[in-house]
């Protein structure tokens, strides 16, 4: 099973999100913003950091980077999408999910360990969790507060495409303490807070994070 | 020469803190009588030669679809032929 990482300039947790990969039992496959080749990756996460120094929006530079326009097409097509904190701010910037990263309400850059509550498990990155189950992964965000109109906010809690909301005091303002989306067709999802920090314990606060890698897995399995 | 000036301000209905945070600090300094702050982007294009309908266009798609967000933020485009 061969997991793509994307590194833009500026990426910081490409290395983490590929260490993940590898824990989960995928073979995680590097791949540069510049080139115009997916690698025939049967799935593709976007990692954390600050692609492009966050220049104009976050995430605004990254969209238009040549490897996002085969990204985009194959991510429509059923291709599995993980976006990870900035990769999350992309996947919105790039119209495969609705709404916006905006900065904190409180203007702080929160950085902490975070409880959050999985609340779709029918992803393709969710697959491995219960309904309801309590986990706790770092988070790490300037420009965290997940913001959409009011009618989309109740699209994707109709349809229940909110994977994941933040438990206890709302870390960064976000709309109905969402912490993570995903697509309809359930292959594309974006997560501000980092499980690829949450696989091991030497350097994580739990090993709450894995099953997102390990959900991916199983979906391209089953697929 | 023209000079084209795009200004990118979030929507009303999003919440700007830095807006606020330089209300708060507008209060601290003994300014009175501030309703709101909202704090946005310019962008200063400058361009040889006029300004075609043709050109107009492509740079008010460019506005909307790469300087702004139009899921948080509205733009107004302005052409100055007169650089």
């Amino acid at each position: 099973m061969r997991i793509g990482v994307i590194t833009f300039p500026g990426s910081l947790d490409d290395a983490d999100a590929a260490r993940a990969v590898r824990i989960a039992g995928g073979e995680p496959v590097a791949l540069w913003h510049g080139d115009a080749d997916l690698k025939a990756v049967d799935a593709v996460v976007l990692p954390g950091g600050f692609s492009y120094g966050d220049y104009l929006r976050c995430g605004a530079i990254a969209r238009f980077a040549p490897v996002m326009s085969k990204l985009v097409d194959a991510a429509n097509g059923g291709l599995p999408v993980l976006g990870i904190c900035n990769g999350f701010q992309v996947l919105c910037e790039s119209h495969l999910l609705p709404g916006a990263l905006t900065r904190n309400d409180h203007l702080h850059f929160i950085c902490r360990d975070q409880a959050l509550v999985i609340q779709d498990t029918t992803s393709a990155w969710t697959n491995s969790y219960s309904q309801g189950q309590e986990i706790v992964v770092p988070l790490k965000n300037g420009e965290g507060c997940f913001v959409a109109d009011e009618r989309t906010l109740d699209e994707l809690e109709a349809e229940g495409r909110v994977i994941a909301r933040y438990i206890g005091q709302n870390p960064n303002g976000s709309r109905r303490e969402i912490a993570g989306i995903r697509n309809a067709r359930g292959n594309v999802v974006g997560l501000m807070p980092h499980p690829e920090h949450a696989v091991d314990l030497l350097t994580g606060p739990t090993l709450d994070g894995l099953g997102f890698f390990t959900s991916v897995l199983t979906s391209v399995v089953n697929a | 020469m023209a000079r084209v000036v795009v200004d990118v301000m979030l929507k009303p209905e999003i919440l700007d803190p830095q807006g606020r945070a330089v209300q708060g600090a507008l209060g601290r300094l003994g300014v009175t009588g501030v309703a709101d702050v909202r704090q946005g982007k310019q962008f200063v294009i400058e361009i040889d030669g006029e300004v075609t309908p043709e050109l107009r266009e492509q740079l008010h798609a460019i506005a909307g679809e790469l300087l702004c967000n139009p899921v948080i933020e509205d733009f107004v485009l302005i052409v100055d032929e007169a650089q």
